[in-house]
């Protein structure tokens, strides 16, 4: 689902990001990424989703080589993959169904096909009456189930989350990290950046850790210290 | 397309008052044009006006056959630069003195006045080169006595056009370029306004095209409601400079048809380049 072999990345102004990072995400796997901020998490999710390319290495996901993915064909992938961010990027002009809706849309699916879709994601994330409530009705918590709402919108392969829980409370941190977890048992696989150790430490999912742009730790390898010990949490 | 104008209405109204702001900016860059547009328009048409003047006059000898005038008055009609000839009795010529020149006003025996021939040419064939061509020509009747042509007076009003009509054609490219320019750091602002819209339709999966279309469309449909407000600005200029300074001439329909088209392809253009820088940014 997702392959990195030895990623680099680097950046013209602050330098390296990633050395030599390598790691695969299996389909239909949840993996937790982890490290201080400032490791290169959202460094990685940005090569997942092609917003970046490596400087050196190979990332695959879903079978494309994304440094060689022709520009017209990166809207295509994309829509293989939903994403999830700690500040929801929620459109906030639109209804909750609008800003579900939006995401199907854009790949020009008919009409019709549109609401039903988007009324059952919205069930299903457990907003079903809220479908009218712009974002800023909505608690925090209900603007990320709306977010992820929209990420699954397009039956993707693969969730990627950035701190998806980073701004909220203990009780809406479970109930979206449990809407994760179901989502994953339905099929896509889960890549999700966080923190919140708590959370990680609450199941046995794969974690894979970065610190300083290197990966130290990939629960699946059993390889270097372990995720509590250099984690900084929040 | 209805995804598209949908886009361009909740654009229009998350921000009026960028929208509106974009559209005066439009509209007063092009009344800018316009303007500068009316006044090329009517000094080419006074000069136009003052071209019409251009004749050739060929004097004739004292007892010249009225035949061989009436022959030779056909011969030059049916040069392909002239448009009229007639022939100007001395009567005619003491007339015309009488009432444009004060010191004639005496002046009862039209005898000392020679018959004169005088040939109007066709529009295309005032310039210097074709009168003095024409001239010669005429001069080669044995019975004229003499041809004038005012010859300075031809060559000035000729530079006066030339330079009249790069200087036209320079600011006007001028003009058009800023007016783009401007027209593009408006609709700039829009796009950037809409950055994280963008970001946010990017990351779902929408291609470029997608993106870029309400823009677009926004950026036509604001440049042709600015090239509407731009005419109508240009036609209060121009009744009020004719109402109280000098007559001048409108553009015709088709011109200022074709100038809010103009307006549009100029919204159309700006939006283009400020969408395409924008897009390869994010």
């Amino acid at each position: 689902m997702i392959r990195f072999s030895h990623v680099v990345k680097e950046y013209p102004r602050t330098g390296l990001a990633l050395q030599d990072v390598t790691f695969r995400v299996n389909k239909g796997e949840f993996a937790f990424l982890t490290g201080p901020s400032g490791a290169g998490k959202s460094t990685i999710l940005r090569l997942v989703i092609v917003e970046e390319t490596p400087t050196a290495g190979e990332v695959r996901v879903s079978g494309s080589l994304t440094s060689s993915l022709p520009r017209k064909e990166i809207p295509r992938l994309r829509r293989k993959i939903g994403v999830v961010f700690q500040d929801f990027r929620l459109l906030e002009d639109r209804t909750a169904e609008e800003n579900v809706a939006f995401a199907l849309e854009v790949t020009g699916a008919p009409r019709d096909a549109i609401s039903a879709r988007v009324s059952r994601l919205l069930t299903q994330v457990g907003l079903a009456s809220k479908g009218t409530s712009y974002p800023k009705e909505l608690s925090g918590g209900e603007q990320q189930r709306v977010a992820i709402a929209r990420a699954l919108v397009n039956d993707p392969v693969l969730l990627v989350a950035d701190e998806p829980t980073g701004n909220l409370d203990d009780r809406a941190t479970r109930g979206v990290f449990q809407l994760l977890r179901d989502i994953n048992a339905a099929g896509p696989a889960v890549l999700m950046a966080t923190h919140n150790l708590e959370l990680v430490k609450r199941t046995d999912y794969r974690v894979i850790e970065v610190n300083r742009g290197q990966l130290v730790f990939d629960s699946a390898e059993g390889n270097g210290a372990g995720v509590v010990s250099t984690s900084t949490p929040t | 397309m209805r995804l598209t104008f949908r886009e361009v209405m909740l654009g229009v109204r998350r921000s009026p008052l960028l929208s509106t702001l974009s559209v005066v900016t439009i509209a007063f860059s092009l009344f800018a044009f316009g303007l500068f547009g009316l006044l090329v328009l009517n000094v080419d048409r006074a000069l136009r006006g003052v071209e019409e003047h251009v004749e050739i006059v060929a004097f004739l000898a004292d007892g010249t056959l009225p035949e061989a005038v009436s022959a030779a008055m056909g011969d030059i009609s049916a040069f392909p630069e002239v448009a009229l000839v007639q022939q100007v009795s001395p009567e005619q010529a003491l007339a015309r003195a009488r009432a444009e020149l004060p010191e004639f006003q005496d002046v009862f025996d039209a005898s000392f006045l020679p018959p004169s021939i005088e040939v109007r040419l066709k529009e295309g064939h005032r310039d210097p080169v074709s009168v003095k061509d024409v001239t010669q020509r005429i001069q080669t009747y044995p019975f004229v006595d003499d041809v004038r042509y005012g010859e300075d007076w031809v060559k000035k009003l000729y530079d006066i056009r030339n330079i009249a009509g790069a200087a036209g054609i320079a600011l006007g490219l001028l003009f058009a370029a800023v007016a783009v320019i401007i027209i593009g750091t408006t609709i700039r602002m829009t796009v950037l306004a809409r950055s994280r819209e963008i970001s946010i339709m990017r990351l779902v999966g929408a291609t470029d095209g997608f993106v870029r279309r309400p823009f677009l469309v926004d950026g036509f449909l604001k440049g042709l409601v600015g090239g509407l407000l731009a005419l109508l600005l240009t036609w209060g200029a121009s009744s009020v400079i004719s109402h109280n300074l000098i007559q001048t001439s409108f553009f015709d329909p088709g011109i200022a048809t074709l100038g809010v088209i103009g307006g549009g392809i100029i919204g159309l253009l700006g939006s283009a380049l400020s969408v395409g820088r924008h897009l390869r940014r994010v």
